[in-house]
């Protein structure tokens, strides 16, 4: 696709310079009006695009500015319009992509511009707690805590099916097991559910407002703490924003070894989610081993990386530390172990009559709108879609050792299931290719200081799916602002989606089988 | 059948002894018989300290053979162990899980968001520690915290009181 169809300047997103073969390509288009926005939105959508995210920003004195990011063959597109500090408006897109109403009341609640056209007048992060938008433009001093002291219960209407026998469950913010702070309301007829709606903003933490005018330093750790899960993608999504922002290369040994944590992060976690999927369908064996084999990942994790979740592992310029050659032995060792351990629990999973029967069917979510609305992730890729970062725009070491894409066109928890055991597979046998050709180099390259007001992006495949982190710099590197978005705000609506037809009780065990972070979304 | 009788008769006992035992406790809690039953409220977090919460409760650390379980209702609770700094939105629920235990119970506050609000403190949204929101009765430092020290302290918790 050619960006110019688009709208008028397309031009890098990055700073003139910057290393584009470490970063998936990306080109921005600044739309002069609303209608030339709405029509190069139209046109993505025609081309295929699919919507990654939709944000604010209100960095800078100059007017504020709407951001949306799409994906297509090429990379990134990212919209930047320029919205009026007077009126306050822009136009919506929900139209056209669906999954942009959540996005658009986000910008709704913590900026109070309005999105024109959006049927959807409910807030979403606010909980009627704000006594004002929290983002505040720069140079108004947020010394107000925008907040009502007065406990305030909110009357979130909620859509509401009719009918002789229909009734409501509410179930949340906080639920029986150990997970996160969300709502559902479930509308059931005996144990059918009808309609699922979700509510979040519980763990909202204003991450946004927390982004400005901090050092860098201090920016990185909190970007890998938006959803701890992730903090690998996340911190290596902002590193790459930072590091196309100053036009600084990483070493490629620093690539190598960002690679080797993002795809433990991905193993550990698919681990965990196994585990836990057995279990929710009565099989706590599953737990017990997959349990054990996550926790033998973590512990390694701490012996070389200082932290069982790899926190801080990564930063702008490259990598906490370097592996030596008797580590990268350990941890291929440690690769054939665990691809031994999936191996043998994997036929026992597949041979298990009792949990297949749990898996099958349950939960079903149609190929044919994962298409419509281009999810991608774990969730994505069970539903028959070819999206995986990775392989679609492989960057080092993605582009030697290649990783194919894991994909199953069932859409139910059974096909979650088999894309978790095939990413794991595959992300060991990549591990152990780059372990053995590790390229020689430095670990760490200072980053570029002589530049002042640039932005840059960083998109990565996650274990959930695709995050991305945006960045603006100022002078010194302080973080102007800072968007992160997680791939839940798209999966999450996918959910809704999946749960009518299905069992009150089947619930816990789709919702696991997506596993969305609540935190990355509230944000 | 036999694969997963061979795989558990293989696997062996994973229950390994217990890391460090914990210090004394500041203020001593009698609360807890040698036997002790938590109720988990996330109150903001991360999910990381999630995590360690799932790492904890399987059968390499097996709280269970200590007397520590994790129940569904805070009506069964002695403890609520808190997570994440309490954002404005968990506030309330927080408080009314609170209520909602009986008393006498212990509030602990887990990893440094709940201690202080940790990277999360300053802002429009948090509260900040759980202490801002209820009366904490004890800490358990770390971002996450791994599972061996949140071991230690809870068995710390869960001992029978010496009675002189
Ligand atoms: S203490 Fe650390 S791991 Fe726990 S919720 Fe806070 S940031 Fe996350």
């Amino acid at each position: 696709m050619n960006p110019t169809e688009y709208g008028p300047g397309p031009e890098p997103c990055f700073t003139p310079g910057s290393p584009t073969k470490f970063v998936v390509p990306c080109s921005r288009v600044t739309p002069d009006s609303s209608a030339d926005y709405l029509s190069g939105v139209n046109r993505v959508l025609n081309r295929g695009g699919r919507l990654v995210s939709l944000w604010g920003s209100w960095a800078d004195e100059r007017a504020p500015v709407l951001f949306s990011a799409f994906s297509d063959a090429e990379g990134l597109l990212l919209f930047r319009l320029g919205i009026s500090a007077l009126e306050r408006t822009f136009p919506s897109i929900a139209f056209l992509f669906p999954l942009a109403n959540r996005l658009e009341r986000a910008v709704r609640d913590l900026y109070g511009w309005d999105p024109e056209g959006l049927p959807d007048p409910r807030p979403w992060l606010d909980h009627g707690l704000w006594t004002r938008p929290p983002m505040v433009p720069p140079g108004v001093s947020p010394a107000e805590r925008p907040v009502r002291e007065d406990s305030f219960s909110e009357d979130y209407r909620f859509v509401r099916v009719e009918g002789e026998g229909v009734h409501e469950i509410p179930v949340g913010p906080v639920h029986a097991g150990i997970i996160e702070p969300g709502h559902f309301r479930f509308q059931v007829v005996g144990e059918k559910v009808l309609r699922m709606e979700e509510r979040f903003g519980f763990t909202h933490k204003g991450v946004r407002s927390l982004f400005r005018n901090r050092p860098l330093g201090e920016a990185i750790s909190l970007a890998g703490r938006i959803s701890g899960d992730s903090t690998v993608a996340y911190q290596t999504a902002f590193s790459d924003a930072v590091e196309s922002a100053t036009g600084s290369v990483p070493p490629l040994r620093a690539r190598w070894i960002r690679s080797i944590l993002l795809e433990r992060e991905r193993i550990a976690n698919h681990l965990g989610d196994l585990g836990a999927l057995g279990n929710d369908a009565g099989f706590g064996f599953g737990q017990i081993q997959f349990g054990r084999l996550k926790e033998e990942f973590l512990r390694t994790n701490q012996q070389m990386f200082g932290h069982r979740y790899l926190m801080d592992a990564v930063i702008p310029g490259g990598v906490f530390r370097d592996l030596g050659p008797g580590e990268i032995t350990v941890l291929r060792k440690e690769c054939s172990r665990v691809k031994e351990g999936v191996l043998e629990l994997k036929t026992i999973y597949d041979e298990h009559g009792g949990l297949q029967d749990r898996f099958s069917g349950t939960g079903w979510l149609d190929p044919m709108l994962a298409g419509r609305w281009g999810l991608g992730g774990v969730v994505g890729r069970a539903s028959g879609q070819m999206y995986d970062l990775r392989h679609t725009h492989p960057v080092p070491p993605y582009d030697k050792v290649r990783v194919p894409v894991s994909i199953s066109r069932r859409g139910d928890v059974a096909a979650r299931v088999q894309v978790r055991f095939q990413e794991i597979r595959h992300s060991l046998s990549f591990l152990d290719s780059v372990l053995e050709s590790m390229p020689d180099g430095s670990f760490f390259n200072p980053l570029e200081e002589s530049f002042s007001g640039s932005e840059g992006i960083g998109w990565v495949e996650g274990w959930r799916g695709e995050v991305l982190c945006w960045v603006r710099l100022g002078t010194g590197l302080t973080v102007l602002d800072a968007h992160c978005h997680d791939p839940s705000w798209i999966l999450w609506p996918a959910l809704e989606q999946t749960i009518p037809g299905n069992l009150v009780a089947d619930f816990p065990l789709i919702n696991k089988s997506f596993n969305l972070s609540y935190s990355g979304h509230d944000l | 059948m036999h694969k997963i009788l061979l795989k558990i008769f293989r696997t062996g006992n994973l229950t390994e002894p217990l890391p460090v035992p914990a210090p004394p406790l500041e203020k001593p809690c009698s609360l807890a018989r040698g036997s002790l039953s938590i109720r988990h409220v996330d109150a903001g977090s991360c999910n990381a300290c999630e995590l360690e919460l799932h790492a904890l409760n399987q059968s390499i650390y097996s709280p269970e053979t200590l007397g520590i379980r994790f129940v569904a209702s805070p009506r069964h609770a002695d403890a609520l162990l808190v997570t994440g700094p309490v954002t404005l939105a968990m506030k309330e629920a927080l408080k009314a899980t609170a209520g909602a235990t009986p008393n006498p119970r212990a509030i602990i506050a887990m990893g440094d968001c709940a201690i202080n609000g940790g990277v999360f403190r300053g802002s429009y949204a948090v509260a900040g520690g759980v202490a801002e929101v209820i009366a904490v009765d004890g800490q358990i430092p770390g971002c996450p915290p791994a599972p061996g020290q949140i071991l230690a302290f809870l068995e710390r918790l869960a001992l029978p009181e010496p009675h002189p």
